[in-house]
């Protein structure tokens, strides 16, 4: 039986450190190779030591596959490709392949130059890697080998996310990636045609969460940012450059148009005006609305947000910031927050989902005393508030998702354990398919049951179509015949006749006679007579025939009578078929009813 | 397999492909030369224009004086300009099921067969296609319906007065199909039918074709056409080109194998070489600018406009025309400029990569921001305050019959010192001057056309290797203007099928297979035997099922185990054509195998006597008679038990 093979290396019952191994008639496919920003040792990336434990692994792959941009689903590629190995062709979206090396660079630069790390990849590893990289269009199919072809469908989540359908054959995996299935203000929702894959494997980050209106979420959000901005206070929105960044900024960009507001609003690094050029530049992959009215007024062009210098943390009076990274583990994001942890007036606000082991993730679980680098420890008193406005699907979304793709099996990975727990129960009873949720280094095998294609002659297709009639007939099925002809690498069926003409094969007739021995006192002529009347008041809907030659034919059947000369009323019938399943039940009725 | 071609016109081509249980419209091309038969439309009250002489046949029993104008000797409708229209009564076009485009010059007549004809089904487009398509098309509206003229010429159409009319209005055919053009909400709905598609997205029609476009490499999104099935396939190639301008290249070797090869969209300039025209045009505006003239550009608001910038980006310095004022003047100027630069997926690879840094793929971001590119919506507004001469103009129609350019023709034709440049080949230049004649202004012709020349179609075709080329018959023969010019046209081995408007074409198709699927349950369950080397065969007896044009064969449910009785009611009920065909049984048994299977099953007693055809076996101890020949084998006995030997 063909199976299809999953397993996580990363994020398997987690969030961070995408990569997934797909083994799928015959060919081997990496989805996503991302770093946990969790981490700092070797945990931080993949294992790469379980595709192979020695050298290099293009021979392994056939091909990698990027979803988006964010560095847990592309933080390792360069050491994969570079440091590791790899040197066959990896795929990600135009968006994603223009964004992905500026953030690499950007993490590489806050990894080796501010942290002091070695052993890490260069400048020049991005650029190789980013060499191998071919572009992917939506919805265009790309042959990756003869066998294996891909397609990108639209994802929502960030700019450029695509999820993946990747066929060989008749068997098919679709992998989401970061999804969102409610259109944002910058962002169309997922989208999949019903494509029926064997395994949907999806990200499952808000398992169990079915999130209210991203309306009333928004009008909470600029609540909060008033009031603060209203005493005095300052706002830190730790975000990254790109992404939720833009959705938010085109929030308060009209909030404050609307409210007529003159607090500052800053975006940090160096990265904005080349992020909102990139959403310029790929406004085909933003939301219907964006994209209808961007000749008229580009969303992307700011009048209330300018470019932040750190020298302004210190200016006193209210402002809002957003400053990079997201999770406040790094770079200015971190930075500003000590400089402004210490005064309740202050509020941060953490717009997306922190994984474990970041100050983000510490401060939203409550933690007031935070240790940093040295022995000090920072006393937290401004305001945390935690609002979701990352753009992945809730429980109900990736069920909407699930109805949209109708797949056989479905596979969770990137969300928690306990939460993977409970959707799980939920898609088996709702859907009535398999879920599977695979730790790191845990192999689910999918079996498939893939149907054989094969090439019909017309001839018989037809023949047998118009025999059929245009609806077929589910309490009589028909039953047609034909002959599979296997020849080389191909498989034809062909009607009988056919096959015998084409193979150069004589036609072999088999005939069956029997004797049956029956008492009758009528003469001959009447017994055979009898025999007649009585067939053909049973055989309705046959031929019989009464020949002249004193023989009875029913269809192909020929009886024949002769009564022994010893006794007359000892009549020997003669039976003799030729080699035919219902002339076998036509004879059987023959011989059982004398 | 049949082909009904519904447009003459080689470049704006409408086909209609039946495939299998499918119709496919290939394009939906708008032969716009009809126009160049009225007179221009100005925007402004030109008394030139309305004192041109009234028509009157030469003994003066035709007078047509409010029609027909006369200017330098050619005669003019005086009337909305009207459009020649795809045939629409050579089959019903309700029963269309899709319409696939190649590019944004090919759909112009969508909205007169997708609102008029009771069409249902679905247009296929990729993005930048439809985007710029819907430009050209609000273009055409309002250049329309700008100037709204009330009368409508009818009385020349009139076979008997229309044959007394001077050439080329005498030789004008199908004026009586002739139409106006559409509106804009008719444009909105036909554009509503539209679905994107991307290169290389394999598109199901009905379970029983697929579609499939691919990179043309001619304009922005532009697409040739897969349509196959598992067995069967034809290539729509329509303006395609190979020069590396802004599109993504051509797509080449996906149109190999295919069984026929539609080919259309060639170059209307063969012996026009586009670069040595890019060159000329260069030249040619410098000089005139520098002698203070100013320069009109008579084009379309996107395609060789995009070159056309980009090439003078390169040349304004050099040529010291930095403070020259370029003028883009088209309702839909600053829309296809923008555009432009947000389809960084459909550019070619050079293109794509400037992207990356983030910059603007064209360089005429550049030109706009440093102010040397200023684009208006129409002469009127701004324009009119902000306007210096000497200065070199972008405007349509390149018909020269209606748009902004009238009233260029109109305000600097009478100057010796302004030149015209026509880049676009769509019109004999000739013929667009005519109702401005006689004119002062100095002509340059530079078609830039970049689609396939026939010396590269003819070496596409030897790469992909189509067994049948369908094409336009005026691409069989030369040019009626260079009739020795053998190599201008296409020679094959077989030689193309020619079409004209109006042919039906019945294409050389012999479909023998179609794809099944066996449910693993019959695949599994199947007995393979080897005949041949390499070939083995096996017997199927399944159910067919066929659902959406896709068939599955399913093993036959077995019945149930009935008592005897209830078998012979089955029997019965069967209706006798469905009788089984033999399973198949073939080649002669040969004896000493089939005298050890017997033994094998415990039949010793074989009597076994040669004949002339084969042997005869007495098994003795069953009383049965086993005949074995050549092609049968006949088989006496007394009970059904030896059936199951063989």
């Amino acid at each position: 039986m063909p199976e299809i093979k999953v397993t996580p290396l990363g994020a398997g019952q987690d969030v961070g450190r995408s990569c997934i191994l797909v083994s799928i008639g015959g060919k081997n496919i990496m989805l996503d190779c991302g770093m946990h920003m969790g981490y700092n040792d070797d945990r931080r990336f993949p294992d790469f030591s379980y595709i192979t434990q020695n050298g290099r692994l293009t021979e392994f792959l056939d091909c990698v596959i990027i979803s988006h941009f964010h560095l847990d689903h592309c933080g390792a590629l360069p050491y994969m490709s570079e440091m590791v190995g790899y040197d066959g062709p990896i795929y990600m979206t135009h968006p994603t392949k223009a964004i992905c090396p500026i953030l690499l660079e950007d993490f590489r630069k806050i990894t080796v130059d501010k942290k002091g790390e070695t052993n890490f990849f260069t400048s020049q590893m991005i650029k190789d890697c980013m060499k191998k990289v071919i572009p992917l269009n939506l919805h265009q199919t790309v042959q990756v080998d003869d066998e294996l072809e891909i397609k990108a469908y639209y994802a929502g989540h960030v700019l450029g996310a695509a999820m993946v359908h990747i066929k060989v054959g008749s068997e098919s995996v679709v992998y989401t990636g970061d999804y969102n299935m409610t259109p944002d203000r910058h962002l169309g929702a997922a989208w999949i045609d019903k494509c029926r894959p064997d395994i949907l494997i999806s990200e499952s980050t808000y398992a169990t969460t079915i999130r209210d209106s991203k309306r009333c979420r928004e009008r909470d959000f600029l609540k909060k940012v008033h009031e603060t901005i209203e005493r005095g206070g300052k706002v830190l929105i730790p975000v990254f450059a790109l992404g939720r960044a833009q959705e938010l900024c085109i929030l308060l960009e009209t909030f404050w148009e609307r409210m007529n507001l003159k607090a500052p609003i800053y975006f940090s690094t160096g990265l904005t005006e080349k992020a909102n050029h990139y959403y310029k530049l790929f406004i085909t992959w933003t939301n219907q609305k964006i994209r209808k009215t961007f000749v008229q007024r580009n969303m992307f062009e700011f009048k209330h947000i300018k470019a932040f210098d750190r020298s302004y943390a210190d200016n006193p009076g209210p402002m809002v910031v957003f400053a990079t990274p997201g999770m406040l583990h790094a770079g200015q994001s971190l930075q500003i927050f000590k400089k402004w942890a210490g005064n309740e007036k202050n509020m941060v606000i953490m717009p997306g989902y922190c994984v474990q082991g970041t100050i983000g993730h510490k401060i939203l679980n409550g933690q007031r005393k935070l240790e940093m680098e040295g022995r000090a420890t920072l006393d937290v008193k401004l305001q945390v508030e935690y609002m979701s406005f990352s753009a992945h699907a809730d429980a109900k979304g990736i069920m909407q998702l699930i109805r949209m793709a109708e797949p056989r099996n479905m596979l969770l990975v990137h969300g928690e354990a306990a939460k993977m727990e409970f959707l799980k129960g939920k898609i088996e009873q709702e859907f009535n398919i398999n879920c599977y949720m695979p730790a790191n280094g845990e192999t689910e095998t999918v079996t498939t049951n893939p149907s054989v294609p094969v090439d019909i002659s017309l001839n018989l297709l037809k023949r047998e179509m118009a025999l059929g009639g245009p609806l077929p007939d589910t309490k009589k099925p028909r039953t047609m015949h034909g002959t599979l002809i296997m020849k080389e690498n191909s498989l034809r069926l062909v009607s009988p006749e056919q096959a015998l003409k084409e193979l150069g094969l004589n036609e072999h007739q088999l005939r069956f006679t029997c004797r049956v021995q029956l008492q009758d006192p009528h003469s001959d002529s009447d017994t055979l007579h009898r025999i007649y009347t009585h067939l053909k008041s049973v055989l309705k809907g046959y031929t019989i025939q009464h020949l002249p030659d004193s023989t009875v034919m029913v269809e192909s059947i020929v009886i024949k009578l002769s009564s022994s000369a010893e006794d007359p009323n000892t009549k020997v019938l003669l039976l003799s078929w030729s080699y035919q399943i219902v002339t076998r039940y036509v004879t059987n009725i023959v011989i059982t009813k004398h | 397999m049949k082909l009904y071609c519904l447009s003459g016109h080689p470049t704006l081509p409408c086909n209609v492909l039946k495939f299998k249980s499918t119709t496919i419209m290939l394009d939906c091309g708008l032969d716009t030369t009809s126009v160049l038969n009225f007179l221009p439309l100005p925007l402004v009250h030109s008394p030139r224009l309305s004192k041109l002489p009234g028509w009157v046949s030469k003994d003066g029993t035709v007078n047509l004086e409010k029609e027909l104008k006369e200017c330098a000797g050619r005669v003019f409708v005086d009337s909305q300009p009207e459009f020649c229209l795809p045939e629409k009564e050579l089959l019903d076009l309700s029963t269309i099921d899709v319409i696939l485009i190649s590019n944004y010059h090919c759909m112009m007549a969508l909205p007169y067969i997708t609102e008029h004809t009771g069409f249902t089904g679905t247009v296929y487009a990729t993005e930048p296609t439809l985007q710029i398509g819907r430009l050209l098309m609000e273009e055409l509206v309002n250049f329309m319906e700008r100037v709204p003229k009330a009368q409508s010429a009818t009385c020349w159409k009139n076979k008997e007065i229309q044959r007394m009319l001077p050439g080329p209005l005498k030789d004008a055919v199908e004026v009586w199909t002739w139409k106006r053009c559409y509106s804009m909400q008719e444009v909105n709905s036909a554009l509503s039918k539209v679905q994107l598609v991307g290169y290389s997205q394999k598109v199901e029609l009905f379970g029983a074709v697929q579609v499939s476009p691919l990179s043309s490499g001619y304009s922005l999104g532009s697409s040739n056409w897969i349509i196959q099935s598992h067995h069967e396939k034809v290539a729509y190639v329509s303006g395609s080109s190979l020069l590396t301008t802004h599109p993504q290249p051509m797509d080449q070797s996906s149109l190999k194998n295919s069984d026929v090869l539609i080919l259309t969209g060639l170059t209307q300039m063969p012996t026009a070489n586009p670069d040595g025209m890019l060159g000329d045009f260069c030249s040619n505006l410098a000089m005139t600018i520098r002698a203070g003239g100013n320069v009109l550009v008579p084009c379309y608001s996107s395609g060789v406009i995009y070159d056309l910038l980009e090439c003078l980006y390169q040349f304004i310095e050099s040529a010291s025309l930095g403070t020259t004022p370029f003028y883009f003047i088209s309702p839909v100027a600053n829309s296809s400029l923008e555009f432009s630069q947000i389809f960084a997926e459909w550019l070619c690879h050079n293109k794509q990569s400037k992207v990356y840094l983030p910059e603007p793929p064209f360089p005429h971001a550049e030109l706009i921001q440093t102010n040397k590119l200023k684009h208006y919506p129409s002469i009127h507004g701004d324009f009119s305050s902000e306007f210096r001469q000497p200065c070199v103009v972008f405007t349509g129609h390149p018909s020269l019959r209606f748009g902004d350019v009238v009233h260029f023709m109109e305000l600097w034709g009478k100057s010796s010192l302004n030149t015209i440049i026509f880049t676009e080949p769509d019109f004999s230049y000739l013929d667009a001057l005519a109702p401005y004649q006689p004119l002062a202004m100095k002509c340059v012709y530079c078609p830039i056309d970049t689609r396939l020349n026939f010396h590269q179609v003819s070496k596409l075709l030897k790469e992909v290797q189509p067994l049948h080329v369908v094409c336009p018959e005026q691409y069989t023969q030369p040019p009626p203007s260079q009739s020795h010019r053998s190599d201008l046209m296409l020679e094959l081995q077989p030689p193309p099928m020619p079409y004209r408007r109006c042919s039906v074409l019945s294409l050389p198709f012999r479909r023998r297979y179609e794809r099944i699927h066996l449910l693993p349950e019959l695949a599994n369950s199947l007995v393979p035997s080897e005949i041949k080397p390499g070939i083995s065969v096996a017997t199927v007896s399944a159910v067919l099922h066929s659902k959406d044009n896709k068939h599955t064969l399913q093993s036959v449910p077995k019945p149930p185990p009935v008592p005897p009785t209830k078998k012979r009611k089955r029997v019965i009920e069967e209706p006798p054509e469905v009788l089984a065909p033999k399973p198949l049984l073939s080649g002669a048994v040969p004896l000493e195998a089939f005298l050890a299977t017997l033994h094998k099953h415990g039949i010793t007693e074989v009597k076994v006597e040669e004949t002339a055809d084969g042997h005869i076996l007495h098994l003795q101890a069953e009383d049965t008679l086993i005949q074995l020949e050549e092609d049968g084998t006949h088989i006496v006995c007394d009970n059904n038990e030896p059936l199951r030997l063989l």
